[in-house]
């Protein structure tokens, strides 16, 4: 194979609706949350990714795809902007950390599993001082830091456009790297939901965590099998909702915000024929066939259904059926929280395919009110 | 026990006496020094907020005027957007089979600065991708709602005047409205 079909092969993958599929759905069997999906992760090897050998490869690839991107026209262009550096750090430190993490914590399964304790495990009385250890690390890499980002700003000039002008917004407009996720996720949702609740659920979230999980496994040192739910959900928040979602808001979006392969060309004319619906137009005037009902309530009224049946009825469901255990085990108001920052985090990836495959605007529509869903 | 008591009582109602005396003068002055210094920190702070609204309301406005002439409606071609008044104005000129009209150009989304793309017919936004049709209607992407339209009518010399002071949203049906367009 050639390396240019290699690349239009990269280009077609990378167009978000498969990109973001394919994550989506061999991420069970990288971080496998049940036994099923553990089964076949060691059948197809993927475990080894989690070693020593799997860490190095993973390298390499990342290490290839930059170094085949430097040398192609168009990706040249996105990958040596100043201002995308940064996520190019992000990639290899994101390799790296997460597979630090579960290369110690395949390690631990198996100690465990042979009944013996985890390597991190020390007499319960051979502690370790805060000063100086602590401080002395923290202070060194401080200084470690320090240098590296003056050496970066003299090699590098701050990537300073011409003054800002309200009357032209460049193309592509985007964000600094940390908010690109964002801004992806403003292409899905109204500005009060991506830009206001989404975050506040995202950085509260966070801080829930250690109310919100009763497993004490896993306390000061790494393990997977002991935590793997947990541990699924988490990085699948993280990975693939935030990280990926960065990656392609960087290398992925060109003019006018749409898609473009890496090594494609980013071509300021290129069509997207889209028609965007929202949901109560689909019903009352496709299936219905009149027109839009005046008063909103009615208008939006399918919309409301949905919402509230997903945020309010399926927790429910969910607590007598399938999550029995679950609710007995964490009580109603555990349950509850976690119900609620899980299925907001749910809604993401959700409305991303009805986006993508019915072109649905928004599921609540209320313009007048400033209140899209 | 109560031998005790009453030695203490008297004792200490001597010495409360005494100190209170002593303190009731100099709590005069101590209260007229506080209220001064309430005073002077009212005054301070007061000053110090007026300055900074003042600060809010600059000494000259380089502003463009907010109702502004753009020639006559024969100018403008059938099916056309114009974008000379965008930059100094903040407005797009459409003139389409029946009227022409003054378009907001800040997107309804998130207030990015969308592009008129001539040959896919459309107001395309480089922010999340918001696209809307030569009317202002939105038709792809995240915006909520069309863009806004400023009251257009016809100055006393003929000229079609815009005034960006009123504008006309198209999900409160104020579309409809004869100052949001122009009949030619
Ligand atoms: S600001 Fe225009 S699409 Fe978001």
């Amino acid at each position: 194979m050639n390396l240019v079909a290699i690349k239009s092969a990269i280009d077609a993958l990378s167009a978000p609706t498969i990109s973001f599929t394919i994550l989506t759905v061999i991420f069970p069997f990288i971080f496998p949350p049940s036994d099923w999906f553990e089964k076949i992760h060691r059948k197809t090897g993927l475990w080894r990714m989690w070693t020593k050998p799997g860490g190095v490869i993973g390298m390499i690839l990342i290490t290839a795809f930059f170094v085949i991107g430097y040398f192609d026209p168009y990706f040249n262009k996105t990958l040596t902007k100043a201002d995308n550096f940064p996520i190019v750090l992000m990639i290899y430190s994101m390799w790296f950390y997460i597979w630090l993490g579960m290369f110690k914590a395949y390690r631990n399964d198996i100690r465990i599993e042979q009944g013996l304790k985890p390597e991190e495990y020390n007499d319960p009385d051979d502690k370790v001082l805060v000063w100086p250890d602590l401080v002395y690390i923290e202070f060194i890499c401080l200084i470690l830091f320090q240098v590296f980002l003056i050496v970066w700003s003299i090699l590098v000039a701050a990537p300073i456009e011409e003054p800002a002008n309200p009357a032209a917004t460049p193309n592509p407009s985007k964000a600094p790297w940390y908010f690109l996720g964002l801004q992806e996720m403003l292409v899905y949702y109204d500005p009060w939901i991506a830009g206001v609740l989404l975050p506040t659920f995202i950085i509260v979230g966070l801080m829930a965590i250690p109310y919100m999980d009763i497993n004490k496994k896993g306390d000061g040192y790494y393990s997977f099998k002991e935590r793997r739910v947990g541990m699924f959900i988490f990085m699948y928040g993280w990975v693939v909702l935030w990280l990926f979602l960065i990656i392609i808001g960087t290398f992925f979006r060109g003019p006018n915000w749409n898609f473009f392969g890496p090594f494609e060309y980013w071509d300021t004319h290129k069509v997207e024929a889209l028609t965007n619906v929202n949901l109560s137009e689909i019903l009352w005037v496709k299936w219905l066939n009149q027109g839009l009902p005046s008063n909103i309530l009615i208008r939006e009224g399918l919309g409301f259904v949905i919402t509230g049946l997903y945020l309010f009825v399926l927790p429910v469901i969910l607590a007598k059926t399938y999550l029995k255990d679950m609710y007995a085990a964490y009580g109603p108001t555990r349950f509850v929280s976690l119900m609620t920052f899980g299925l907001v985090m749910l809604a993401l990836p959700i409305k991303m395919y009805l986006r993508w495959i019915f072109n649905l605007q928004y599921i609540i529509a209320i313009p007048e009110w400033f209140f899209n869903i | 026990m109560s031998d005790q008591k009453e030695i203490v009582a008297p004792r200490a109602a001597v010495g409360s006496v005494s100190k209170s005396r002593k303190t009731s003068m100099e709590r005069r002055s101590f209260f007229s020094w506080l209220a001064l210094g309430w005073l002077g920190f009212a005054a301070a702070t007061g000053g110090f907020f007026t300055v900074i609204i003042r600060y809010l309301f600059p000494n000259v406005l380089f502003e463009p005027p907010q109702s502004f002439k753009i020639g006559f409606p024969e100018d403008f071609a059938p099916n056309s957007v114009d974008i000379r008044y965008k930059k100094e104005f903040n407005a797009w000129i459409v003139r389409d089979d029946e009227s022409i009209f003054a378009l907001s150009t800040v997107c309804t989304h998130l207030g990015c600065t969308p592009n008129w793309l001539a040959t896919d017919n459309k107001f395309k936004c480089p922010c999340h991708g918001s696209g809307f049709r030569m009317t202002g209607i939105h038709f792809e992407g995240p915006a909520p709602r069309p863009l806004e339209r400023f009251k257009i009518g016809l100055a006393n010399d003929g000229q079609v005047l815009v005034d960006k002071t009123k504008s006309y949203k198209w999900e409160k049906g104020e579309w409809e409205n004869k100052d949001s367009f122009l009949k030619v």
